[in-house]
């Protein structure tokens, strides 16, 4: 066990999400929402249902993953010839045609990024599942990174958008988003509430602590 | 001015030494940034605030690319692309776009210079709190800078195919995300909650 790691937790106290208002905690159990005396969010000692939420979001991006990489997000009409292109094709397209740092951007922002982040999430949740003690900086330093890349994966997203914009010149040459595109959102839309409900603390949480001196923050600049 | 914080990546509780200048407290136990503690942080995250207003009105009121193929010209900017989607039946994309890119990016700057502004006169505007709570609840919504990245993939992607040309919302696209960016790192948050509890 750590020195000196009391908790707001252990200490019957509730730290509010938003402001960091440290509330006591009342002794009443199962009342009607708390809210924070200063800014008037809800407070939660730890988000509530933190883990089956996570679980449930995780399974359903998992599911609308397959459509997303399968069912072509665009189809380019040149001169009546109609082409359609998944995520995936569009990657290979771009490496064939040596635009390797398009084909990099693509590839980490629609695939590597999704894909790690369910995986890390997955991971995340089986370890406080199994109560696991070993290396928890790393693991919330894990938490903070996929949390903070996850918006990134929106970039096809939005070329798809800014593609159909410009590309409307009839017979000529048009774009048409398709259902893999509305499935891509869905990923990463649930996949950043899942990141969002998925409560960093019970990494850290653990039964029969001792109080102990409060530690100094460190000073990093 | 010693004050005891949890952090809130840990829950662990830890005192919080006095300190001045620019500095950034850190957990001790898991490196979670705690506090950020910024010189003039109201007026610099005013200053920026505004600043980012004019040109978020200027990025949506000018063309941001044309596209010119054999003499056919078409220039777009943000509201015509999301219409675009709307109309071929795509809502649900159309709308998690404009929500992304115009709705929450808007509403952060207006909630924030709501709260900032008469907090710089001494006062408070009504439901304060709440309104500084929900902009901050926004955060992770207002993806502009990843918009950015796909205009850039776009170009790219396009420039095989027809003329493209950058338009003056594009320069005013590509300012905005960096005065956003240094807004909200100048801001302490805690300088906004502190005001309101000391009932100015």
């Amino acid at each position: 066990m750590n020195a000196g790691s009391l908790t707001a937790k252990d200490a019957n106290l509730i730290s509010c999400t938003v402001c960091h208002l440290l509330c006591r905690m009342p002794d009443r159990k199962k009342n009607a929402a708390l809210t924070c005396p200063r800014c008037g969010a809800v407070l939660h000692s730890r988000k509530p249902a933190s883990l089956s939420r996570t679980w449930a979001l995780l399974a359903a991006a998992c599911i609308f993953y397959i459509p997303a990489n399968v069912l072509p997000i665009t189809t380019v009409t040149t001169l009546g010839q109609p082409q359609s292109d998944t995520i995936i094709s569009s990657v290979i397209y771009f490496i064939r045609t040596g635009m390797w740092p398009i084909a990099a951007v693509i590839f980490t922002a629609s695939i590597l990024v999704p894909l790690l982040k369910l995986l890390i999430l997955i991971y995340l949740l089986t370890s406080v599942h199994g109560g696991w003690i070993k290396r928890r900086e790393d693991r919330t330093r894990l938490y903070r990174i996929t949390e903070a890349v996850g918006r990134w994966s929106m970039v096809d997203i939005y070329v798809v958008t800014i593609l159909v914009a410009l590309v409307n010149l009839g017979s000529l040459a048009s774009v048409q988003a398709e259902a893999g595109a509305v499935f891509f959102g869905a990923v990463v839309v649930i996949t950043m509430f899942a990141a969002m409900s998925f409560d960093p603390r019970l990494i850290w949480d653990e039964k029969n602590l001792t109080a102990k001196p409060l530690p100094k923050a460190g000073n990093a600049n | 001015m010693s004050r005891v914080m949890a952090c809130h990546e840990c829950d662990l509780l830890q005192r919080l030494p006095a300190v001045s200048g620019n500095v950034t407290l850190k957990c001790s136990r898991c490196g979670a940034v705690l506090y950020r503690k910024r010189e003039n942080s109201l007026e610099r995250t005013l200053a920026l605030t505004l600043a980012g207003l004019m040109l978020f009105l200027l990025a949506n009121a000018f063309p941001f690319l044309s596209f010119k193929m054999e003499s056919q010209v078409r220039e777009t900017n943000l509201i015509t692309g999301i219409a675009e989607l709307y109309a071929q039946g795509l809502e649900g994309l159309a709308l998690l776009v404009f929500f992304t890119t115009v709705a929450v990016p808007f509403l952060q700057m207006a909630g924030m210079l709501y709260v900032l502004v008469p907090l710089k006169f001494g006062r408070k505007a009504r439901k304060m709190m709440t309104v500084f709570r929900l902009v901050q609840g926004m955060q992770p919504w207002g993806m502009m800078e990843v918009f950015m990245l796909g205009i850039l993939v776009s170009v790219v992607k396009l420039a095989k195919m027809a003329q493209i040309v950058p338009g003056i919302a594009i320069f005013a696209f590509l300012t905005l995300i960096f005065v956003q960016a240094a807004a909200s790192s100048s801001l302490d948050p805690h300088i906004v909650w502190e005001k309101w509890e000391k009932r100015l």
